[in-house]
């Protein structure tokens, strides 16, 4: 309830990682995200990664959506 | 380009100390050799300056208490000149001459003073003023921020004095350039963040620009989108007229940069300090020529009629058009702004 | 950025709210369909899109208790400055809480003040301030809905792994789930549909909602927070009203999974346990908040601090009446007049999250 913002991870280090947001990089935690790797998109709140986002279902969403007429 | 180098250091202990504020053998040191050196037309054995240009009736202020005081861009000495540089360009006059006054904090290292010094040096030369006359005061360790500046200066009228009550219903709303890369470029500073591309101050001289809009058109009122953002600068103008104004939010340039650590850290880009952008009204009559003189400069390449000035309104009032079409109002931020998290 | 600005396109959020206004004029209601939504950031949205202006006519907006911070009982300020103003305690909150009023004043007040208060972007950075500095003790301000709740239990685990000792959570955290319950079970609320919040089923999946749309028959989409996510939420919802549907449904499924975060889930059952909790302007919600289990009791700074405060004045009812979605925030008489964000005088107007404040900032412009 929640600012949560999509990043995509530039680097895994350990347990962090490096997160771009559209050019901005932070460090972000994985604790909550281990699976996460580099080139995945990220949902990040609060320093910390909660979910990677499927690509796939985005990309079918928003094929929808051009679809609405 | 003015280069002091600092001999000071090699006989002092290379920082600031109470010493140097007490008027005695250190400050006069510290003056001639440091301070009169950089800005020429000084005058360290007087009270004051006496200046013989007439027309000098146009007066303001400004004091600069910048944290972190070296920011990616510039450094709180170059503000401090263009800050009441700019100022005066705001009021349509040309400016003439500087006072400096300086609060240093004892410890404060010299190097860095004789550094910002050299910066101002330049900025003064770079705006054509020239720092006639200071002040240099030091205060004991912890009771200041390192470096506080204040500059004061007097320029002379280009044209009628222009203001909020000189502005009409039907005046577009011109904006010289992007908006955001001050206030992003120290809370980067601040907060350690890197982005792929760094994002700078803004911070510029405005002095020339301004001249040459006075020259060719008939600006009606001017602000510098400082603290508040541009919002502020809008929203004050609109209450002191008693105007309405209707902004097109899309047109108001925002680089990438801005915009995705605006969007991190839950700000909102009109809300954030620029030191090298101003906002104006003029006639629409002389829009077209408004643009192509700030186009002319490459600090004025990004220019654009932001919006225009609707109608008369009791209370003022700026707005913009949300995403879907509805009319939202656009407000000065209150207090302290923080990022979210939810 | 990406996955932000697909979901602001303008000509897909246009095209949503023309068939959503197609769904709701094929249902001949007699009045706009009533939806709530949760969360405070989606409260946000709504406004600052221009959603519930363009959708005036279909749909009427009610702002539930999404933000945590305006549903932080005023006792647990008091407590958390209590702490702060003992010498050797180091509180830690988000940026958020700090002009939050407490009983007597807010936290930035007791800040300018000389209590030791420092906000963190993350919890987690409250951690590294105890590691760093081992002979203060640091508090952090716990507040959150389950979105948060799991970047807190995270922190207790590397304080746990790390063994770090100065390091405690005052809690104050929030389930939605009950809290919906107790909204839908009050016989003068009338909600047609739901928006879940996106990023509290992203950690906790959407199975708890599944019982709450049978027994009320609310039809419920999981939403994002984006302009077209909620558009897309609220058609969803239409859609399923205009079929007499009441399920859970997600629209925000590249996101937040059916199942939620299974690391996020295991930490939170590990470090928290659900607890009565108390929510300002609300009451007591059975069940609706998170504690931290007498195992981890060490972590707890209200037991290791042995923490109290007098019993609070109550607070203006005008805030719990918005919060509970029954009072608009400018059908309050005191907004926009002795509550302002520069002086405000209940949490709602001072989270950037809540209605009041949304409503304050995104006023429209009504023709006079």
């Amino acid at each position: 309830m929640c600012l949560a913002v999509p990043g995509k991870i530039v680097r895994v280090d350990g347990e962090n990682a490096k997160v771009s947001f559209g050019g901005v990089v932070k460090d972000v935690s994985l604790v909550l995200c281990p699976e996460a790797r580099e080139g995945d998109y990220c949902s990040v709140h609060v320093g910390m990664a909660q979910a990677i986002i499927d690509p796939v279902e985005a990309e079918r969403v928003l094929e929808v959506l051009k679809e609405l007429e | 380009m003015i280069n002091t180098e600092c001999p000071i250091g090699r006989r002092d202990s290379g920082v600031v100390t109470l010493a140097h504020g007490s008027g005695g053998r250190a400050t006069n040191r510290l003056i001639k050799e440091m301070f009169a050196v950089a800005f020429p037309y000084l005058q360290p054995d007087t009270d004051g300056a006496v200046l013989v240009s007439p027309h000098l009736s146009v007066f303001t202020t400004d004091s600069f208490v910048v944290d972190p005081v070296f920011f990616p861009g510039g450094d709180i000495g170059k503000l401090a000149v263009y800050g009441t540089v700019n100022d005066l360009s705001m009021m349509l006059a040309s400016p003439r001459y500087l006072s400096v006054a300086f609060i240093l904090e004892e410890g404060f290292p010299l190097a860095d003073l004789s550094r910002i010094v050299n910066s101002m040096a330049n900025a003064a030369n770079e705006c054509r003023v020239a720092v006639v006359t200071g002040d240099t005061k030091v205060v004991e360790r912890g009771r200041g921020h390192g470096i506080y500046i204040n500059t004061t200066g007097l320029g002379c009228p280009l044209a009628e004095s222009p203001g909020p009550s000189r502005v009409c219903v039907g005046d577009k709303i011109i904006l010289s350039g992007d908006i955001g890369r001050h206030g992003m470029a120290i809370m980067s500073a601040r907060n350690g963040i890197q982005t792929e591309v760094p994002i700078l101050s803004d911070c510029a001289n405005l002095s020339e620009m301004v001249e040459a809009l006075a020259y060719r058109t008939k600006p009606h009122c001017l602000r510098d989108a400082t603290r508040g953002g541009l919002a502020a600068a809008l929203c004050e103008i609109a209450e002191s007229s008693g105007l309405y104004f209707i902004v097109n939010e899309e047109a108001i340039p925002v680089c990438d940069e801005v915009r995705g650590l605006c969007e991190i850290m839950g700000m909102d880009p009109l809300h954030v300090a620029n030191e090298g952008r101003f906002v104006f009204f003029v006639d629409p009559k002389d829009e077209q020529k408004a643009l192509s003189v700030l186009h002319s400069f490459e600090n004025g390449k990004d220019a654009v009629t932001i919006g225009e000035v609707k109608a008369k309104r009791a209370s003022g009032l700026v707005t913009t058009h949300t995403l879907l079409g509805s009319e939202k109002i656009i407000q000065i931020p209150e207090g302290e702004i923080l990022p979210r998290i939810c | 950025m990406k996955y932000v600005d697909e979901f602001r396109d303008k000509d897909v959020a246009s095209d949503l709210v023309r068939k959503i206004g197609s769904v709701v004029d094929g249902m001949n209601v007699s009045s706009p369909v009533r939806i709530m939504e949760i969360c405070g950031g989606q409260t946000h949205s709504i406004l600052m899109y221009g959603i519930e202006a363009v959708l005036s006519s279909s749909i009427e907006f009610i702002h539930g208790p999404g933000c945590p911070v305006c549903v932080t009982p005023i006792e647990k300020i008091d407590l958390a400055l209590e702490l702060a103003r003992r010498p050797g305690v180091i509180l830690a909150s988000f940026g958020d809480m700090l002009r939050v009023p407490g009983s007597d004043e807010n936290m930035f007040e007791a800040k300018a003040t000389g209590a030791d208060i420092r906000w963190v972007y993350s919890p987690l950075e409250a951690v590294e301030i105890a590691k760093s500095d081992p002979q203060k003790e640091v508090v952090f301000f716990a507040i959150g809905f389950e979105t948060t709740t799991a970047p807190l239990a995270a922190a207790l685990h590397v304080a746990e792994r790390d063994s770090v000792k100065n390091f405690s959570l005052l809690t104050a955290m929030v389930r939605v789930p009950p809290a919906l319950e107790l909204l839908l079970s009050d016989p003068d609320c009338v909600i047609d549909g739901i928006l879940a919040a996106g990023h509290v089923c992203t950690v906790m999946g959407s199975d708890e909602y599944a019982p709450i749309a049978e027994k009320h028959r609310v039809p419920i989409a999981v939403t994002g927070f984006q302009p077209v996510e909620i558009l897309m939420g609220v058609l969803e919802v239409v859609e399923q009203i205009s079929r007499g549907e009441a399920t859970v449904r997600n629209t925000y499924a590249w996101v937040a999974k059916q199942e939620g975060n299974s690391s996020a889930k295991a930490l939170i059952e590990k470090y928290f346990c659900v607890i009565d909790r108390n929510w300002r302007g609300i009451g007591m919600i059975p069940q609706s908040g998170f504690g931290i289990r007498d195992e981890y009791s060490r972590f707890d700074a209200e037991k290791k601090f042995r923490a109290q405060v007098q019993e609070p004045r109550q607070t203006n009812k005008y805030c719990g009446l918005v919060l509970q979605g029954k009072c608009r925030p400018s059908d309050c008489p005191f907004f926009g007049k002795q509550c302002t964000q520069t002086h405000p005088v209940g949490a709602p107007m001072v989270s950037s999250e809540g209605a009041c404040a949304a409503y304050f900032t995104y006023q429209g412009v009504r023709s006079t």
